[in-house]
């Protein structure tokens, strides 16, 4: 068949490759042209107008940190959360459904969500407050408390985006064949061991992925910093949004696009490095 | 249990009898704190969103729902310009989930089923949208949208929500179509079926399911999307783009409405995708 | 009804050569079995006569039409899978039906030629049946049934009873001889089992590394094969091959003299297991007997000739034991002589 049909799979991907040539690389390349594009030709006046803001370094610091915080604690609570789903007799499949809901949940509501409960006269102050700890209403939002807010926010993503890592990583668990922790087990290893030398490594491609979409979203983040602070606590698509939105200034919007870019790449190939699994350790 | 562990011969027993079920009672325990975690959020916009203005100011407030009615969620939606977000959020995520699974599953079916020249290149481009803030690509083309007339449409909005659904549409169809015999199709090409007949009669309805996830999950993807959809609107703003532009200035009932508004269908539809999450991102995330 | 020729199919994937000039002609209303190891070209051999696969050279002609270029709907034949493809969203009626539906049968001969077909395989309970509550043993009708239903002129099967346990196997084996000539279609039938094609093939198309060793009735190629791999690959215990030095016309093992085909030289000597008895008084060619295994029907020894391993099939009633030597008799028209250098049988003298 295959001299006589070779033309269909072409035809089939044909579109889609259009496509994301049309939305995907034209765009890209448009960024980083346009993040280079000054008055007069090629010139770095976007990225020195970038690295020049007063948010500039603030937002750097702010959705560093916030990856920083936030990705190690995703992946630790959804490797809990999975294994205590797995040593669940019944009720499995309903507790996989609560503990996924906030996967369809956009970062803008999460916020909501959040802000909900930590506004000023919102659950946590009242819970507070008739605890007797608070006085009466508190802010704990504002630009004035730094790090209440970055918690919220750290909180919110923690909240939102670790169901994506909990599915990702139990259908890695799947595909580890019970056995070999059974085997382990015979030959006497204690649960703790059995996780960290049987199941750990096994499940590093899946972590990997979980940690490669994680960071480059987190990188991302904007709107839920949006619910919560406002633009209070600055972050590097935020700061793209308000350029090119507000300050209608697309080339340094632009430059931070690209910036978010070579940091999205740069982790991508980071894990890719660090957490490689050589084709022949796997299963 | 130290307490037992002197006793020689009944404790060994006893213990035997209670340790699991001190287990399962932490297990469950533990359970609940995640579930509260999961859920309490939820429940407390919902009441954010069903308390009007009332309910948001008062203090301290009760975890009990008191002053809750329908009345504040009609009144935000009849304020202008909500409607139509709601509509134009529709409207796109709509246009996504037809435009991914119109691109996607073909490509899907290509990688599934033929070995062909490119078939590499192809899969690295599809991966490479992963590592790419793809929402950030809708910068540079809000020039050519405006020039073609596509800047503050939804159907300029699910193009770029496209760019999002239809790598993960490729990858999850691919898996599909191969989870499905070829030898279906063969015995259907064997028994007079031309090759669209047989995709028709033999794959389609076994690929239905699993298509109607691959859907609903584009549907999510760009119903939840806020970052292209409020740089490419203005007038006609999905539903976040609208609710981002209104954080600001709009009352906090108002806001935790709009939440509500959002997390509703999302909830929904994964609880009706259930079956499926674990097998479409465990493929998606390969 | 039709013929078939396969002619000169040569067959490529990459580098590797999956038929090498294959030619094999299958008469009209005749069943033939392509039986091989896993990887000798047989199944290439069926997709390729089905339009699965697309030939690098060579003709295939059906009825005298040249189907080469053709797709499969258009070459008039049918298939049964080996794992049935049985679609699992119709009923078993409509899995049944549907080679008639693509024909635009009329509905009412649509359920006359179903209903027959049913009956013939004995499916008639369970017509509206989805096949998922079905076992594979009734799926497997299901596909014999929807293979039969359109009146193919050429029947294909590709290790239609591998899928079975080996109770069920025997069973349907028989049926599906049965019920195949009574249909009387030309069948082409790939297997790697050779009880199966012994049992059901009018002609063996004995396959090897992509090409045809030998064809003949089941009885042709377990007699006399033609080469060195079509008798180690044919019965149970294997033939044995016995390497001798043949001087002036006879080949020498122990105090037996052989007539032997060729002048002189290497050659081995093709032995069933089952042709040769345990002399009465311990004379014959001596063999010398290691692991004695009582298989109910027969004992089965394995021993040494002349330094070189055999398998000797003895009556259930003789004494044997591990460690003795015993006394062979052979008869010589039984034997088969291969030339050890290109494992091809030479003709008897």
């Amino acid at each position: 068949m295959s001299s006589r049909t070779s033309w269909i799979p072409y035809a089939l991907i044909a579109p889609s490759v259009l496509f994301l040539a049309a939305f995907f690389l034209v765009p890209l390349v448009q960024t980083v042209w346009l993040s280079f594009s000054g008055d007069e030709g090629l010139s770095l006046v976007n990225y020195q107008r970038m690295a020049g803001d007063l948010n500039f370094s603030l937002a750097i610091q702010n959705t560093f940190l916030l990856t920083l915080v936030v990705v190690p604690i995703q992946v630790a609570l959804a490797l809990v959360m999975a294994t205590m789903v797995s040593k669940l007799e019944k009720g499995r499949d309903i507790a996989l459904w609560i503990l996924t809901i906030p996967l369809g949940i956009s970062d803008l509501a999460a916020g909501l969500a959040w802000l909900s409960l930590l506004q000023n006269t919102g659950y946590l102050n009242s819970a507070l407050y008739a605890l007797g700890i608070i006085p009466g209403p508190v802010g704990w939002l504002s630009q004035e408390t730094p790090w209440s807010l970055f918690a919220a926010i750290a909180m919110a993503e923690i909240w939102r985006a670790t169901a994506i890592v909990l599915v990702i990583l139990i259908a890695g668990l799947q595909l580890i064949p019970k056995e070999f922790s059974e085997a382990a087990e015979i030959f006497g290893a204690q649960p703790w061991t059995r996780f960290r030398r049987i199941t750990l490594p096994l499940l590093k491609p899946s972590l990997q992925s979980a940690l490669i979409l994680r960071t480059v979203l987190a990188f991302e983040v904007f709107a839920v910093v949006y619910a919560l602070g406002g633009r209070n606590f600055p972050v590097l698509a935020g700061e793209a949004y308000t350029w090119q939105n507000e300050n209608q200034n697309y080339g340094v919007a632009a430059a931070y696009a690209v910036l978010i870019m070579a940091i999205s790449l740069a982790a991508t190939a980071l894990y890719l490095r660090v957490l490689r699994t050589r084709p022949e350790q796997l299963p | 249990m130290t307490a037992t562990t002197s006793e020689v011969q009944p404790a060994t027993a006893a213990r035997s009898m209670t340790l699991p079920s001190a287990r399962r009672l932490l297990l469950w325990t533990g359970m609940a704190v995640l579930f509260a975690w999961v859920l309490v959020p939820i429940y407390f916009v919902a009441l954010g969103a069903f308390g009007g203005r009332l309910g948001v100011f008062r203090w301290p407030k009760s975890i009990w729902p008191s002053d809750v009615s329908f009345a504040p969620m009609m009144q935000f939606l009849a304020i202008e310009g909500v409607f139509n977000a709601l509509l134009n959020s529709l409207i796109a995520a709509g246009l996504t989930v037809v435009f991914s699974i119109l691109l996607g599953a073909p490509a899907g079916y290509a990688l599934a089923r033929y070995a062909f020249r490119g078939q590499n290149a192809y899969r690295l481009l599809v991966l490479l949208t992963r590592a790419f803030p793809l929402a950030i690509l809708a910068l540079p083309l809000t020039v050519s949208f405006i020039r073609l007339g596509l800047y503050d449409t939804p159907f300029g909005v699910s193009l770029i929500h496209t760019v999002l659904a239809l790598p993960f549409a490729a990858l999850v169809t691919q898996s599909l179509f191969m989870g499905i015999p070829r030898e279906y199709e063969e015995a259907a090409w064997v028994f007079g079926c031309t090759r669209f007949q047989a995709f028709w009669k033999v794959v389609m309805p076994l690929a239905l399911p699993g298509l109607a996830a691959t859907a609903i999950f584009a549907f999510v993807i760009s119903w939840n999307e806020v970052f292209a959809a409020s740089i490419l609107t203005v007038r006609e703003r999905t539903l976040t783009a609208y609710l981002l532009k209104i954080l600001a200035e709009s009352p906090l009932h108002y806001r935790f409405a709009g939440g509500f508004i959002l997390i509703l269908p999302s909830v929904l539809f994964i609880f009706a995708v259930r079956k499926y999450l674990f097998a479409v991102w465990g493929i998606a995330s390969k | 009804m039709a013929d078939i020729v396969i002619d000169r199919v040569v067959k490529e994937f990459g580098s590797f050569r999956a038929l090498q000039e294959v030619s094999l002609n299958v008469r009209d209303g005749e069943f033939v079995a392509l039986l091989g190891p896993s990887g000798c070209g047989k199944t290439t051999l069926l997709r390729i006569i089905a339009g699965l696969e697309k030939q690098d050279s060579g003709r295939i002609v059906i009825g005298g039409r040249d189907v080469s270029e053709l797709a499969p709907r258009k070459r008039g034949l049918a298939m049964v899978f080996q794992n049935y493809a049985v679609f699992p969203h119709m009923t078993v009626f409509e899995n049944v039906a549907f080679g008639l539906r693509m024909q635009k049968v009329t509905q009412d001969e649509v359920k006359r030629k179903v209903e027959r077909a049913a009956a013939l395989l004995h499916i008639e309970g369970y017509l509206d049946r989805y096949p998922a509550k079905l076992s594979g043993g009734q799926r497997q009708r299901v596909a014999v049934a929807r293979a039969l239903a359109v009146e193919p002129a050429v029947l294909l099967m590709d290790e239609p009873l591998s899928n079975l346990d080996a109770l069920l196997r025997l069973e349907m084996r028989t049926e599906l001889k049965a019920v195949l000539r009574e249909a009387g279609t030309t069948t082409i039938y790939v297997t790697h089992d050779q009880t199966e094609a012994m049992g059901l093939a009018d002609r063996i198309a004995v396959m090897y590394g992509g090409r045809i060793d030998q064809i003949g009735t089941p009885l042709e190629v377990y007699a006399t094969p033609a080469t060195r791999f079509v008798g180690g690959f044919l019965g149970s215990p294997p033939m044995n091959f016995i390497k001798v030095r043949c001087a002036q016309g006879t080949a020498r093992i122990g105090d037996t003299a052989l007539p032997c085909p060729a002048a002189g030289g290497e050659m081995e000597l093709g032995l069933r297991g089952e042709d040769a008895s345990l002399a009465s008084n311990g004379s014959g060619i001596p063999f010398d007997v290691r692991v004695v295994e009582p298989m109910g029907s027969h004992l089965l020894l394995t021993g040494a000739i002349d330094g070189q391993l055999a398998r000797i099939v003895a009556p259930p009633t003789a004494t044997v034991t591990a460690g003795e030597r015993v006394g062979l008799t052979v008869d010589p028209a039984r034997l088969t002589w291969i030339d050890g250098a290109t494992g091809r049988a030479v003709a008897r003298a």
